[in-house]
């Protein structure tokens, strides 16, 4: 039996394996792991089974949000998903003008945090709504405004998904049922609609995902009508309860973990839509669909733009509705809370810690399970551990960071309260979709590229850097802005673990809302949005340069 | 396995490393994945500045067994010596050899001049001397105007230069070609291949190459070694393993031939396919009765019009006929026993052959190839 003895390359993906199994059991096992074990605790810490899921299953309030949870999600994805299937068809399959412009106003709301769709939505049906008398009597606080405020949020999602999953299709198998004289209702249905399935289980499962673990809708409009996010909050907040928060964030939990899987699965039957030699296809001009698509776009464009100007509005008003007049003064923030716009500081520079941090770990970390050894006792659970921030919402990695990190045993406390414990739940409940950026990017190069260093005698970390890094840099890039945009407008992820000094801004959007302050909300609300904004427009901006550089060696 | 014996093999290698003695020795290397093998205990020795080809097709561990001698994937068995030194353990950096993948590999954004002059780095090669290598390596390979192209802007063919000039760059002892050719189309492939082996016997390179395409290894080989199901079937020159295969596989494998079963018959040196008896002078020491596994190449069947060669001749059936340039070759059938003729133009508008024909047909018995059936 041979003993291969183990090359300087090998010994380095392997360290960086171990530094971030290591890494992902102390932010994420190990907080989820004293989740599980806190719910099935009282108060003192001793082991009582599971009386307090007893507990949880005989309080009907708790039950009855799990139910208002469920069913709110479900309309919002009975709703949101016909219209972005439209409106992402439209994009792809027809000869409308204006594709770019709908494309881009499509990305507006993934900008904007949760709160400000819901504020809009107050200041056009709350209490002092302009359009209150179109409620006919009802309220905006409760289900009817999560439902709407959640459309408008969980849209962009679903349009992606969609859009990816309609601009793949064969232009053979259309050729081929025109001339088989098949119509298009027929082809609509035995085409067009099988080859998107897959995006449309993938997109229905986000959305619902999406609502279920959506904290700061429900917490600005919600009202009274209660729903498992928020009662994680009151649980913990309200009666620092952790035990029963630990309880509820394991029911919030499962919804996630079965969409996840869900969605697994469906992606296993995937069956591949596109082969090899398969012919893109080209809508070609046709009225009776291009009028109506540019129609129904428009339209849903339109409703987004306008729920957006709505907060943008509202928050240069003096007195809503009742003084119209134009003012600053809500961006006075230091008015409204003690934090001024110390808030929104924090938050860049969270967010850029995230993703300058974030963004280096997880593509380091990607790279070293593609090349490293793929079957070790390391690789296997760092693999699957890289999965899992994707089923966890934000707030219960939030609640699973406070019962670990504030733990009097554990020596990390120390992090607790500080910057640095925000930048790290950031990293990991995002964590998946950038490391799944990365490991698409480092699959497009060529597997020998580190066989070939090998043998020329150059060590990896040098032809990583001179090869690989360089040509993954645009989805670097990408990881880097989705990490800042996100922990830029993130709520339930960190509403568990700010401290007095570090106070986010999405954070002061929630306690000015809670103060009654709607228009200074809606105003540092709008701030989030015009950096979120800017960082998209750098985004866009540096990949063209980058195309430009990089035009003379790609294809 | 006794450790005397691997040393001496170790000793002998490393005193005479002249040309023509081994370069690498190969001595019982086997891979196993699981329960599955790969490789099954090979052995064999290349030569100082030899051209050897690994040729077999898809599975057959041709792959595995280079890849083991560069390191990439070591084997689970054996030894592998290059140059009087033990490499079995060694990972591909602590190796000597160039290589080239069957993608190439070329890094695409770096320039010819960077991707060739990659290797060459550290206190050995400093700027100056580098720039001199990589120019002349350009100049070796024909691409002395492209230096500051990119591989993506080259044509598959150049690509595949920069990617040889790439492994050649700082003098590797040994050069390991896998599948080099396989993704060009048909006339570079056939253009390429000779000025592969022009080159190598130029700079005198150790070389091994792995090819599922027989007619490549036969034309650049100066060995070749034939495997099969983990297993090497025959080791020869190009001439030895065409016209004397090893084993049936190696026989059908390789060159064009028709296949049948057979009877070694009376007299001796005689077999018989159903009613069908003919000469084959290599079925004279077999038993009367055993079933041989019969290889005849279409160059070897000899076609006329009249019945005068004797009893070796046999009537068959013209079921097609194809025209190829420089011979015609004409498919037959006699008593279900289908098989091939090549013939020149001429012969062919003698014989008048046309589909339903009848034509006398002879194999010529000291080229037909008989193996003993195994089952």
């Amino acid at each position: 039996m041979i003993r291969p003895k183990a090359s300087a390359d090998e010994t380095w993906l392997r360290t960086i394996q171990a530094v971030g199994f290591l890494f992902l059991i102390l932010a994420l096992a190990l907080p989820l792991g004293s989740l599980l074990l806190r719910a099935f605790e009282d108060q003192h810490g001793s082991f009582v089974g599971l009386r307090n899921f007893a507990t949880y299953v005989t309080t009907p309030s708790l039950v009855g949000s799990a139910w208002n949870s469920l069913w709110t999600a479900l309309l919002t994805t009975c709703v949101v998903i016909p219209l972005a299937f439209a409106y992402a068809y439209g994009l792809t399959r027809s000869c409308m003008p204006g594709k770019w412009i709908f494309r881009a106003i499509m990305l507006l709301p993934i900008l904007a945090p949760s709160l400000l769709p819901a504020l809009s939505l107050i200041y056009l049906f709350g209490n002092q709504g302009m359009l209150r008398w179109l409620m006919a009597g009802g309220s905006i606080y409760g289900p009817w405004g999560i439902i709407g405020a959640q459309i408008f949020y969980c849209f962009p999602a679903a349009a992606i998904i969609l859009s990816v999953a309609l601009s793949t299709a064969d232009g053979r198998l259309y050729e081929a049922a025109e001339a088989l004289k098949a119509s298009r209702l027929r082809i609509f249905l035995t085409v067009t609609l099988p080859g998107a399935m897959y995006g449309l289980v993938s997109a229905s499962v986000v959305v619902f995902t999406l609502v279920v673990t959506d904290f700061g809708i429900p917490k600005v409009i919600g009202g009274q009508f209660n729903v498992l996010a928020t009662d994680v909050y009151k649980q913990v907040v309200g009666r620092q309860d952790l035990n029963m928060g630990a309880v509820v964030g394991l029911v919030l939990l499962l919804p996630a973990i079965l969409a996840f899987l869900l969605d697994r699965w469906a992606h296993g039957k995937r069956t591949a839509t596109m082969s090899g030699r398969a012919v893109v296809y080209r809508p070609k001009p046709r009225r009776g669909r291009d009028l109506p698509a540019f129609l129904l776009c428009l339209g849903v464009a339109m409703a987004l733009l306008v729920i957006v100007a709505v907060s943008v509005w509202g928050s240069f008003i003096r007195f809503w509705p009742y003084n119209l007049a134009l003012t600053l003064d809500n961006y006075d923030f230091a008015r409204f809370d003690t934090a001024g716009w110390q808030a929104v500081w924090l938050s860049v520079k969270l967010s850029l810690m995230t993703a300058l941090v974030g963004a280096a770990l997880i593509f380091i970390i990607a790279y070293s399970l593609e090349r490293g050894p793929q079957r070790s006792l390391v690789a296997v659970p760092l693999r699957f551990l890289t999965t899992i921030p994707l089923a966890v919402p934000g707030l219960v990695l939030g609640l699973s960071f406070i019962i670990f990190f504030n733990h009097p045993a554990n020596p990390l406390g120390i992090i607790y309260g500080t910057l640095a414990i925000l930048v790290l739940n950031s990293i990991i409940h995002f964590y998946t979709v950038g490391h799944l950026t990365a490991v698409t990017a480092i699959r497009q190069l060529d597997r020998e590229f580190e066989a070939v260093s090998a043998s020329l005698h150059v060590p990896i970390w040098q032809t990583f850097g001179r090869v690989t890094l360089p040509i993954c840099l645009p989805a670097i890039f990408q990881i880097l802005i989705f990490l800042f945009v996100s922990a830029m407008t993130t709520v339930s992820a960190v509403i568990f673990l700010y401290g007095p000094d570090t106070k986010p801004a999405s954070i002061a959007v929630v306690h000015m809302d809670e103060a009654g302050q709607v228009s200074a909300a809606a105003a540092m609300a709008c701030v989030i949005l015009a950096v979120s904004l800017t960082a998209k427009l750098i985004e866009i901006v540096a990949g063209t340069v980058f195309a430009r550089f990089a035009s003379a060696w790609r294809r | 396995m006794g450790a005397a014996l691997d040393d001496g093999l170790g000793a002998d290698a490393g005193q005479n490393a002249g040309i023509g003695d081994p370069f690498l020795i190969i001595r019982d290397v086997g891979k196993q994945f699981g329960n599955f093998v790969a490789l099954e205990r090979v052995s064999l020795n290349v030569l100082s500045g030899e051209f050897v080809s690994f040729l077999g097709p898809s599975g057959c561990g041709k792959t595995t067994l280079l890849r083991a001698v560069a390191g990439l994937d070591p084997p689970t068995v054996g030894r592998i010596i290059q140059a009087g030194r033990d490499i079995t353990a060694l990972p591909p950096a602590e190796r000597d050899f160039g290589i080239v993948f069957q993608s190439y590999a070329l890094f695409p954004n770096l320039s010819v001049a960077e991707n060739i002059g990659y290797g060459l780095r550290g206190a050995a090669w400093p700027k100056t001397r580098r720039q001199q290598r990589v120019a002349e390596l350009l100049h070796l390979v024909g691409l002395a105007d492209q230096t500051v192209k990119y591989p993506a802007q080259l044509s598959g063919g150049q690509q595949q230069r920069v990617a040889l000039a790439r492994a050649l760059a700082a003098e590797p002892g040994l050069l390991l070609l896998d599948e080099p050719l396989s993704a060009l189309d048909a006339i570079v492939r056939l253009h390429l291949r000779q000025e592969i082996r022009a080159l190598q016997q130029r700079l005198g390179v150790t070389t091994i190459m792995v090819t599922h395409d027989q007619e490549e290894a036969l034309s650049v080989s100066d060995r070749i070694v034939v495997m099969s199901q983990g297993r090497i079937e025959q080791i020869g020159t190009p001439e030895e393993v065409y016209s004397q295969p090893a084993s049936a596989f190696v026989a059908g494998f390789i060159g064009r031939s028709a296949h049948f079963t057979a009877k070694v018959h009376t007299p001796s040196g005689h077999i018989a396919f159903k009613d069908l008896v003919m000469p084959a002078s290599a079925a004279g020491h077999l038993l009367y009765g055993e079933a041989v596994e019969v290889f005849i190449r279409p160059e070897d069947v000899e076609l006329t019009t009249t019945a005068d060669q004797g009893a070796a001749c046999f009537s068959a059936t013209v079921t097609g006929c194809e025209f190829l340039g420089p011979v015609c070759r004409i498919a037959l059938e006699a008593r279900g026993l289908r098989f091939e003729a090549d013939v020149p133009p001429a012969t062919f508008a003698e014989l008048k052959a046309h589909p339903g024909s009848e034509l006398m047909s002879r194999f010529r018995p000291d080229r037909l190839l008989i193996f003993p059936s195994h089952d």
